[in-house]
């Protein structure tokens, strides 16, 4: 007993992430955190594109189930969870039935790497950067057999399709990654890293986020990840493999219910996944913005404030509705809700501002908030787009993506070596 | 089953091969799919992507309106022909009602006249509308819809204050018109104008000079000229081919010819051109109402006509410029009250005999976007 207590304990102390230091505890105490809360994102992403996109549209979204539709995504899941398991008399089984878990088993062990904090992160990897690419390139695999194990045609055009668009722009991804890596090697030792940590830190190290470095290398370097990474999740205005109007639902066309909703859960994680890497790989990770500018004790004070006073604008925000919210018996219990879900975002922003807790969340915090900026992008595109055709889709990729990650790669290594005073012309 | 003979007519070109080939996928798309517009069902045949031909299977919506019409009288059979193009019934109603007209030789007075043309731009610019928003839709822009959507509300808001239905409206009688103009009809037409010209700027902005939407559209779906004569396509897709005909100015009927508008041309005959045409249509029909409504004549709204029409035997064939093409109308009379037969001449059926030519070689995506730009109704191709 006393040993068991020892081996948890003796985690606390150590300035690492629980893979890295080996305590099997905590890293099952991290996996379920991060599952769960990855589950949580994944519902109220859903919400909240439904919400966006519909105000983008003119129109309200969901309104009925909860006060402003808040427990939609929930009765949505509810009705998944119960619909019939149908597969296709003609599918094929084993495969038909594999398909959803190897899509999710991908998009939820990039997970693993992903560093929310200087010790906040499951594990260490010193090959970080690729398991992700690596791992993440796998659901690919599982829309293929989905397409295949349908045994339809919709299904098998939108899995071709899927398969063709993911890979090729994962090489010019890879490119832009490249890139990163080796301004990661702008130190006195001259190394580099993958680590995701150790990418982040060489940022903090070099006072710099690296979407800034070698302005403007670090900026297109950038873009080619960003427009890559909606390719890569088929995401409008490359969701070409479930084009609606065209397919009908691509390669998920014959899929339902739970089935269905994993593949659902799958896209939405994998999409928290890549602007994962954006934001670790560009944007400083968990660091908070404007560490040069708006450097000292003063701000960092007013930088740790705000996760709570943002809070507490989301309850202020709840609040203000709840007072809008019509009058009349029938919306009693909705008004109740809502000035109840107002009240805990409150106490949360509350929570936050105590001095401890107020110095923990700050990695999370600001690594969650740059992650949800590329999630509204995400929206965004969907709202305003029309869709590229298939040739377009690759055109873009090879002829356009790739030459130009190329390019920055050899810049960004010239530019490096220069600065390393390794190379006089 | 698969004797090869019935199932031959989907590969007319190249007979010596077999009709399963391992390179070729045969796909049904529709009657069940998103964006058929309706029940269209369209046989693709597929080499990959690439569309090697196409077979368009329709009827899904038949109802016989042609036939329906020898069993009832003129003025029954009128409100049948809304639910033909229903997103254009006004149309539809003016064609029909200007056809027994002619049979009857009876002209509508200016105020009906006029009355006619406005309600049947502002049609024309719903049905336009509506083509946009799911054209858009179509090619995968989902905002344009919602958009276009809200405005077309204004129309059918005016549609139903006048004559008490928004889609089926059955606003036109042979002779004129049943109503008289509600109160504040002027004033609210010309609100709509002015609501809805920098609408049109709105839209625009969002497509016209998208580079996915130039990319999508620019060279899809070409036909030329010729071929638009030959099979017989009318309305914007022929103008888009370069053709000057609209039958407003070609042979003018109602009003038109007091109007002062111009016809729109496009060069290429490609999806951009047949979407910058009807973009164009939209704004000269905001021209010809504005016109329509300042020159609102005073005056009866409603011909001489007899309450038992029955026309003098005889055949008559009068076509309007609907917004999908030239509508026709057949009649064939037999002296009594009831027609002997009656042809209608739809343009979205003659139009999507296209789809074929203009698809080939072709990738699947480029179908969903020619159905959208030939901007056809079922209910008009199955009547």
């Amino acid at each position: 007993m006393q040993s068991v207590i020892q081996y948890i304990t003796s985690y606390l102390g150590s300035n690492q992430t629980p893979g890295a230091a080996g305590n099997l505890f905590w890293v099952f105490v991290y996996i379920m955190l991060v599952f769960g809360g990855l589950s949580v994102a994944v519902i109220a992403m859903n919400w909240l594109e439904r919400k966006i996109l519909a105000h983008m549209q003119v129109r309200l979204g969901p309104m009925r189930v909860g006060p402003h539709g808040l427990l939609q995504p929930i009765a949505d899941a509810l009705k998944l969870l119960l619909k019939e398991d149908l597969i296709p008399a003609d599918a094929d089984r084993v495969i038909f039935w594999a398909a959803p878990f190897m899509v999710v088993l991908a998009a939820f062990t990039v997970f693993v790497v992903v560093p929310f904090g200087p010790t906040h992160a499951i594990t260490d990897m010193n090959i970080g950067i690729l398991f992700m690419l690596g791992v993440s390139s796998l659901s690919v695999l599982g829309i293929v057999m989905a397409g295949w194990a349908s045994n339809s045609h919709y299904p098998l055009i939108g899995a071709l399709r899927s398969s063709a668009q993911m890979v090729s722009y994962e090489v010019a991804m890879g490119m832009a990654v490249v890139s990163v890596i080796l301004m990661t090697s702008l130190n006195a030792a001259g190394t580099g890293t993958l680590s995701m940590i150790g990418i982040v830190q060489a940022q903090l190290a070099q006072h710099e986020w690296f979407i800034f470095k070698f302005f403007p290398l670090g900026l297109i370097a950038f873009f080619i990840f960003a427009v890559a990474m909606v390719a890569e999740t088929n995401r409008a205005p490359f969701d070409l493999a479930e084009a609606e109007s065209e397919l009908t639902a691509g390669f998920h066309t014959e899929y339902s219910g739970f089935r269905w909703s994993l593949f659902f859960l799958a896209e939405y994680s994998a999409m928290i996944a890549v602007s994962s890497i954006a934001v670790t790989l560009w944007l400083g990770g968990w660091l908070r913005p404007f560490p040069n500018m708006l450097a000292g004790a003063g701000w960092e004070q007013f930088f740790s404030f705000i996760p709570g006073t943002s809070f507490l604008f989301l309850a202020a925000l709840c609040f203000y509705s709840t007072a809008r919210m019509p009058k009349h018996p029938y919306f009693r219990i909705q008004t109740i809700g809502l000035a109840g879900f107002g009240a805990v975002l409150g106490l949360v922003g509350l929570i936050l501002f105590i001095p401890p807790v107020r110095a923990w969340v700050q990695d999370i915090f600001w690594f969650s908030a740059k992650v949800a900026g590329f999630m509204y992008l995400y929206i965004w595109y969907r709202g305003t787009f029309p869709r590229y055709r298939f040739d377009q889709l690759m055109k873009m990729g090879w002829k356009v993506l790739l030459p130009m990650g190329l390019g920055i790669l050899i810049l960004t290594a010239g530019v490096a070596l220069y600065q390393q005073n390794l190379w006089h012309p | 089953m698969t004797d090869q003979k019935t199932l031959s007519h989907l590969d007319l070109e190249t007979p010596e091969k077999p009709f399963l080939d391992a390179n070729e996928l045969v796909i049904n798309m529709g009657p069940q799919h998103p964006a058929t517009h309706g029940v269209l069902r369209v046989i693709l045949r597929l080499d990959g992507e690439k569309v090697l031909g196409l077979e368009c299977v329709i009827g899904y919506l038949h109802r016989g309106v042609e036939k329906i019409g020898e069993h009832r009288t003129y003025t029954m059979f009128n409100p049948y022909v809304d639910r033909m193009d229903y997103v254009a019934a006004v149309s539809n109603g003016l064609g029909y009602c200007e056809t027994v007209e002619k049979l009857l030789n009876v002209e509508a007075p200016p105020r009906a006249q006029h009355v006619r043309v406005i309600l049947t731009e502002l049609n024309r610019i719903a049905s336009h509308q509506l083509w946009l928003g799911t054209h858009a839709l179509d090619i995968g822009a989902i905002t344009p819809l919602f958009y276009t959507f809200r405005d077309r509300e204004e129309i059918l808001k005016i549609f139903e204050k006048y004559c008490g239905a928004r889609l089926t409206t059955h606003a036109f009688r042979i002779g004129g018109l049943q109503y008289e103009t509600y109160a504040g009809f002027e004033k609210e037409v010309k609100n709509f104008l002015d609501f809805f010209r920098p609408k049109i700027d709105e839209y625009e902005e969002l497509l016209t000079s998208n580079r996915i939407w130039v990319e999508r559209t620019k060279g899809v779906g070409k036909i030329s000229a010729q071929d638009c004569i030959a099979l017989g396509v009318t309305g914007p897709v022929l103008r888009a081919s370069g053709v000057k005909w609209d039958l407003r100015k070609a042979q003018p009927y109602a009003c038109y010819k007091n109007f002062d508008f111009e016809i729109p041309i496009g060069q290429n005959g490609d999806t951009y051109d047949r979407y910058l045409v009807r973009m164009v249509e939209m704004r000269q029909s905001v021209r010809i109402i504005q016109q329509a409504v300042d020159a609102l004549p005073e005056g009866p709204i409603m011909a001489k006509v007899p309450k038992v029409m029955k026309p003098p035997a005889g055949e008559v064939y009068h076509s309007i410029e609907a917004p999908k093409g030239e509508l026709g109308y057949f009649i064939v009379s037999d002296g009594s009250t009831q027609p002997y037969r009656l042809r209608v001449r739809p343009p979205s059926f003659v139009n999507l005999q296209a789809l074929d030519q203009m698809c080939r070689g072709q990738l699947v995506a480029d179908v969903i976007a020619v159905i959208g730009t030939l901007d056809i109704v079922l209910g008009e191709v199955d009547r």
